[in-house]
């Protein structure tokens, strides 16, 4: 791809103690795409959005949006640029009904501004608003699934509320924290689509994965973080077929027991 | 009928369609169903000052309402912004000591006094409580415990404000019917104004602070200011409620910092019902008079007033409102099986 890249990172570096989270991480995310991040547990995927939407703070890299360098300022100011998160645990509010909780996205002053999604921002009624982007994304309108309480909703429509979330502020950047983990393979099959929907929006995602399958469907590019260390970047084909990539997930002596009985 | 010979059918009474906010209202009787409660509630407070039999219990009704705003402050922190607070003595004392001073040294009547205490003194708890508000947890109950002991021991040791005297000589309401219908015209106004405050769309952002302020953030807003906003609104209830107090008693002195103001209006939620708004009004409408019944028994009034708050506390933790509003909603009715 080309031009300015949206999103750039360099050299992302986050220590927790004497544990070196992340290692001087560097990547480009371009406009339009969707980059997928994979590595085993405690890689540091999570740690990347954490930092780059200011949850928190690095130990030392910087982060640049549109060529703005956004380190080090607060969550609500980098949400408000329109880079957003989705919740690994579903953070959603749940003394609220389901279409309540995008009341308070559409509230936000970037709602307001941009108009938010599909301009609930500048309405006056954000409850229809809330129901409507409840309804693209794939509440069921008929069975009043929108205004069930939000502690009621199972997970995959949880997952669903934490997209919707960040819909609302009409984001540039979505960074989506495991939506596909805990859902059945129906509840997958049906947001794939939607993910791919997002994309032809003209939203950018990063997207952090276990499911590799359906990641690799959606993914333009996958990158693979091993011990806090971008292993390697590449087309989903590359990284799957990557000897590195395989020893980081089995480790080195499985991998050849893998491809004795593969 | 028992359960062997059938059970026990819990129906809603419908008037609520799929949510909390959403009404269908289909006859006179639906209406009045909801209208009822509510017209209760405000014939009953204003008939109350005709019905006392003396000016005592009169003067009584008014400390209700202050205490009302008080317990309102309260319920609305800790229940729809998510912060609890200890701080009933310090915005009463602000709000009082404000009224005050403008009363005295500048001569100003209640009418001035009473709007300035009000917006002045949340100005200054806001700006005082700033520092705790972007932090998680019991800071913010411990910052307002300790401001109004700390004021009361500063006014005490420079001798300012008129030192331990306090403040006398300032100006009452015209008169006892005047000061009373206009704090209970507050504490109504102020009551029907919270509720509806908390399901607008700035309320809801109240409620998602209190339920999940990481998501608030990833919204793009910022929770502090957003707890700012809340914690000024409950310190002008405080601050309003102070400055009421001190043109009713026409004295201002360091015992307006007393930790009364703090603990009373917390039992009086406790009594009522947490996050209902008007239970802890009906709570303070308990508690007060039942208080200065017990004066008699001089100090033994604290003990039979924490077994009354034991009681509550182990019997219907829930409150009477929340119990109340439930079994309004729902009724229960046995059928054969």
């Amino acid at each position: 791809m080309t031009g300015e890249p949206i999103l750039k990172v360099r050299d992302l570096t986050k220590a927790f103690g004497g544990v070196l989270a992340l290692n001087r991480v560097s990547f480009d995310l371009h406009e339009g795409e969707i980059l997928g991040i994979i590595g085993p547990n405690g890689s540091g995927k999570t740690t990347v959005v954490n930092s780059i939407t200011g949850f928190i703070r690095l130990t030392s890299g910087k982060v640049f949006f549109r060529g703005k360098d956004i380190t080090g300022k607060p969550p609500h100011k980098i949400a408000d640029m329109g880079v957003t998160r989705t919740f690994q645990i579903m953070r959603p509010y749940y003394s609220l009904p389901a279409y309540k909780n995008l009341v308070i996205p559409l509230f936000s002053p970037r709602a307001k501004r941009t108009g938010g999604w599909r301009g609930g921002g500048r309405l006056g009624d954000r409850n229809t608003v809330g129901i409507d982007i409840l309804e693209e994304i794939g509440f069921e309108r008929d069975s009043y699934v929108p205004y069930k309480l939000a502690s009621t909703l199972p997970t995959g429509y949880l997952k669903r509320l934490e997209l919707a979330r960040c819909l609302a502020l009409k984001p540039e950047i979505v960074l989506c924290d495991e939506v596909f983990s805990g859902l059945s393979m129906s509840e997958i099959a049906s947001m794939v689509p939607l993910i791919e929907r997002l994309q032809m929006e003209g939203i950018t995602l990063i997207m952090i994965e276990h499911r590799l399958r359906e990641l690799f469907r959606v993914a333009n590019r996958v990158m693979v973080l091993n011990f806090g260390e971008k292993l390697m970047e590449g087309t989903a084909e590359t990284v799957m077929a990557s000897e590195e990539v395989k020893k980081a997930y089995f480790g080195s002596e499985e991998v050849e027991e893998v491809m004795k009985h593969a | 009928m028992t359960a062997e010979q059938g059970r026990k059918e819990r129906i809603d009474r419908g008037i609520k369609v799929r949510a909390d906010s959403i009404y269908a209202l289909m006859s006179w009787r639906e209406l009045s169903y909801l209208a009822l409660p509510r017209l209760v509630l405000i014939a009953g407070l204003l008939v109350i000052p005709l019905v006392m039999p003396s000016m005592y219990w009169q003067r009584v009704i008014s400390i209700v309402c202050i205490y009302s705003l008080l317990a309102l402050s309260f319920d609305f922190l800790a229940h729809y912004v998510g912060l609890v607070s200890l701080g009933g003595a310090f915005f009463v004392g602000t709000g009082g000591y404000i009224a005050a001073i403008l009363n005295k040294s500048l001569g100003l009547s209640p009418l001035f006094t009473i709007p300035a205490a009000t917006l002045g003194g949340a100005a200054i708890c806001t700006v005082l409580l700033l520092p705790c508000l972007p932090l998680r947890g019991v800071y913010f109950a411990i910052v307002t415990l300790m401001y109004p002991l700390a004021f009361a021991r500063v006014i005490e040791a420079l001798d300012i404000f008129g030192g331990t005297d306090g403040i006398m000589g300032v100006a009452s309401f015209p008169n006892q019917w005047v000061e009373q219908y206009f704090v209970i015209a507050v504490v109504l106004l102020l009551l029907f104004g919270l509720r509806r405050l908390v399901n607008l769309d700035l309320g809801l952002v109240f409620r998602a602070v209190k339920d999940n302020d990481q998501a608030v953030r990833a919204s793009g807003m910022s929770v502090t200011y957003y707890k700012a906003v809340g914690v000024f609104i409950a310190s002008a209830l405080g601050c309003l409620a102070g400055a009421c107090l001190v043109h009713i008693y026409m004295w201002s002195g360091i015992s307006q910092f007393a930790l009364d103001f703090s603990i009373l209006p917390i039992a009086a939620t406790v009594i009522g019902g947490g996050g209902t708004l008007v239970g802890p009004v009906l709570g303070c409408l308990l508690l007060v008079p039942l208080s200065e019944l017990l004066r008699d028994f001089g100090t033994l009034r604290i003990v039979s007033y924490s077994l009354i708050l034991m009681g509550f506390v182990v019997i219907r933790s829930e409150g009477l409102m929340v119990y109340g509003q439930r079994k309004y909603h729902q009724f229960e009715r046995w059928v054969k099986v």
